[in-house]
């Protein structure tokens, strides 16, 4: 058998197929995509006047006490979405606990009195930008929400409540809010409000 | 831990077990050659390319052809990696990859690793995702089942005695056919559902996004959508984003999470239906994933148990513990979810997260660690895991064999000394350089430079940095900095070897096998369908895989365990 019967089957295969799963799949995907699903195909895109505000599925920075506030993020400097990241911190690790207790405590400061704090408010999600907070962890919030706005507590507690998402069938998914488009809400309900 | 959660892992048992006949009957189809009128469309590569369809080849002429596939997409892969600035679809006008770590990564994608020692986003170009790693994603998937194909003709080979010699197929017709009538339109649907869940695929590279407080925020897109197809489909689990499928765009819910968790068992589960139809005896093949699937739920419960539990340092300083540990997960996930994904995804050669394993509680680790360790025949990647059982059911029947004092024989062969030998070099190839590569990096410098953790759970970084490169895995305990000359370096070694020092003797195996009568079971033989042989070959990929690693293990998790308990940080 001389090397050449087989170099040339490898070196045609790959090509033929590299054209094929490199390049026609995936372009063929993306003009399909952008046909039939353009809004998902392009990231789910908020637009507000025209300007792109967000992506319904990545979460952002807020650190007013006027929004729910999201979990604390290890992508760049807080929620970039151009470079996710996660803290890798071991469950041993001092720099985690030094960093949870310092959450901690900002959140006390807060007005927060519950006897202990939502987990996924003090630890930092896998990508960096989990769009998502616990209903526990938004309900906390809600006394300091509708102080800062000026709104009812009962108000902002109802709109919390029908902005939490339910598992499939009670069993696919966890019970969660998406803080971006509850903060959105939150500024349609100040809006419709002012004095 | 709740009800919801078992339910959730219960639902996903069951919908596995009920993949394996569909998706291994379309496998055989394709084992067997019976692609009907699609055959015309392969006829005309075969002649540009050289191949005879029906030349039976041996199994060193099968080797050959894999190694040489291997080592040319590799070339291929590497030079795009090192050249990505000249070519086209760069939008962000990414630099070509250094020399160290484009070696790391063309390794880590021709062996259906991907580990990734860069961040996607911020390192590749477009044309560099698609036609560099996309094209391996597929082609390296294609090699890992065509291996068990040729494996399973070695069983299921019925040589008559005037016969010189048996043949284990064709590499070139195994790889064309898996690729082009199950990846590639198994991927093509996934994409779409993907994209109707809400994964983007686009050829922008990013759009900026004006926040409610007013800050810029730059989102990163792509073709995310047809690279996490065939990334799950084919257990090669390399992300498009740095966060992998942690990333909201990658796996955008609950449901495309599911999704991805069954299509990374789909087509593992199908091969031992397949194998059993070969074979002549459907049973054979659902006692193979029975084993398979009771060990994969003694290591999802001992995972979800350990990390629903909470940190108890954190709950010591005001934090509920009704979430369970949330340190590097996703909300839409939660705990059993991501504990689910996190054994399934080291069970199969996946590799993929959506949770970052680094922080795991230190014996939730022990699943993820020890599910690479005895070599991913839990399911496994896809061809590799079933391909790696059927090694450890090798040394099943000897050890069977033994004990009761006969000749083994399994599905109508017997298994001899050659075979026996073969199967421990494998077997034992993986523990050496698992744990020989992570002795020397806990000694020298260049490797103590590598974790971020101090104490043992640094130690479990070393061990699960190698232990996921040899058993081709590709996921990390992310804090680990692998990108430097010596992890670039060795971790291409460990994926290397625990590639080819597989496939190599399973094809030696597949040969040898290829070549014996057809003994019919009679009296004697040792049962291999019922539930003393499914206890029998679980027990020895414990024993024979498991054991040899239980030091490691002692030293990493179980020291930092300790340290848990008694409130230790480092």
């Amino acid at each position: 058998m001389r090397i050449i019967d087989t170099l040339r089957p490898a070196f045609v295969l790959l090509v033929a197929l590299a054209l094929l799963t490199g390049i026609a799949f995936p372009l063929t995907m993306t003009g399909l995509a952008q046909v039939i699903l353009p809004d998902q195909a392009n990231g789910s895109l908020i637009r507000e006047q025209g300007r792109v505000v967000g992506s319904a599925l990545i979460g952002q920075s807020f650190t007013t006490p006027r929004y729910f506030n999201g979990r604390p993020s290890a992508a760049g400097k807080g929620y970039d979405a151009g470079s996710s990241a996660a803290s890798n911190l071991a469950p041993t690790a001092a720099a985690l606990v030094a960093r949870v207790d310092a959450d901690v405590s900002r959140i006390r400061a807060s007005g927060v009195t519950t006897p202990t704090v939502p987990a996924d408010l003090v630890t930092t999600s896998a990508s960096g930008l989990d769009p998502d907070l616990s209903p526990e962890a938004a309900f906390i919030q809600v006394p300091r929400v509708a102080t800062a706005r000026g709104l009812s507590a009962d108000g902002v507690r109802a709109l919390v409540t029908r902005s939490i998402d339910h598992p499939l069938l009670g069993v696919v998914g966890e019970p969660r809010v998406n803080v971006l488009l509850l903060n959105r809400q939150l500024d349609r309900l100040s809006a419709t409000r002012v004095p | 831990m709740t009800f919801q959660g078992w339910a959730l892992i219960a639902l996903f048992v069951a919908a596995t077990a009920a993949m394996a006949r569909p998706m291994g009957t379309w496998l055989f189809a394709l084992y067997d050659g019976r692609v009907g009128r699609l055959a015309r469309v392969e006829r005309g590569l075969y002649r540009v390319a050289g191949i005879d369809p029906q030349r039976d080849q041996q199994w060193a002429g099968y080797a050959a052809a894999v190694l040489a596939f291997n080592l040319v997409g590799f070339l291929f892969l590497y030079a795009i990696l090192r050249l990505q600035y000249y070519l086209p679809l760069n939008p962000q006008g990414f630099a070509g990859m250094p020399s160290g770590l484009a070696f790391n990564t063309a390794i880590s994608f021709v062996t259906n690793t991907n580990w990734q020692n860069y961040g996607g986003e911020t390192t590749l170009s477009q044309f560099a995702q698609m036609i560099g790693l996309m094209v391996q994603n597929f082609l390296s998937a294609a090699t890992g089942i065509a291996v068990a194909f040729a494996l399973i003709r070695g069983f299921a080979q019925r040589p008559t005695p005037d016969q010189a010699a048996s043949g284990i197929g064709n590499f070139w017709v195994d790889v064309t056919r898996i690729t082009l009538w199950l990846l590639l339109p198994a991927s093509i649907v996934l994409t779409i559902v993907y994209v109707a869940l809400g994964v983007p695929q686009t050829l922008a590279a990013a759009v900026d996004a004006t926040t409610l407080e007013g800050a810029r925020q730059t989102i990163a897109l792509g073709p995310v959508a047809s690279q996490l197809s065939i990334k799950m489909l084919g257990t090669n689990g390399g992300g498009f984003f740095n966060v992998n499928s942690a990333h909201p765009f990658e796996n955008p819910g609950a449901v495309s999470n599911l999704i991805q968790m069954l299509s990374i068992f789909a087509i593992g589960a199908g091969l031992t239906w397949t194998f059993g139809k070969a074979v002549g005896n459907t049973r054979q093949g659902w006692a193979i994933l029975s084993a398979m699937l009771v060990l994969f739920v003694l290591g999802v419960s001992l995972l979800y148990w350990a990390d629903a539990a909470g940190n108890p340092i954190l709950s010591a300083h005001g934090v509920s513990a009704a979430l369970g540990n949330m340190e590097g997960k996703e909300v839409r996930f939660g705990i059993a979810a991501s504990a689910l994904f996190a054994a399934v995804t080291t069970s199969a050669s996946c590799g993929a997260v959506i949770a970052m394993h680094d922080s795991l509680m230190p014996l939730a680790g022990i699943t993820p660690l020890a599910n690479m360790q005895v070599g991913e025949v839990v399911i496994g990647g896809v061809g590799a895991g079933f391909y790696g059982m059927m090694l450890f059911a090798l040394l099943a029947v000897f050890v069977a064999g033994l004990m009761v004092g006969r000749t083994p024989e399994y599905v109508g062969k017997k298994i001899e000394a050659r075979e026996v030998k073969l199967a421990m070099f494998a077997v034992a190839a993986l523990p050496l350089l698992i744990l020989g590569l992570t002795a020397l990096a806990s000694v020298v410098p260049a490797g103590l430079a590598g974790p971020l953790a101090k104490g043992p759970h640094g130690f479990s970084e070393i061990l699960y940095a190698f232990s996921s490169a040899v058993a081709n895995n590709g996921s990390a305990f992310g804090g680990l900095t692998g990108n430097t000359d010596f992890y670039n370096s060795l971790l291409a070694i460990g994926m290397f070897g625990g590639r080819f020092f597989v496939i190599l003797p399973v094809l030696a195996i597949a040969g040898s096998l290829a070549g014996k009568r057809y003994v019919p079971e009679g009296a004697g033989s040792f049962p291999t369908t019922g539930l003393l042989w499914i206890g029998l070959l679980a027990a020895i990929v414990l024993i024979v895989g498991g054991l040899t690693f239980m030091p490691s293990l002692v030293l990493g998790p179980g020291a930092e365990q300790a340290a848990l308990v008694a409130g230790t940080t480092f």
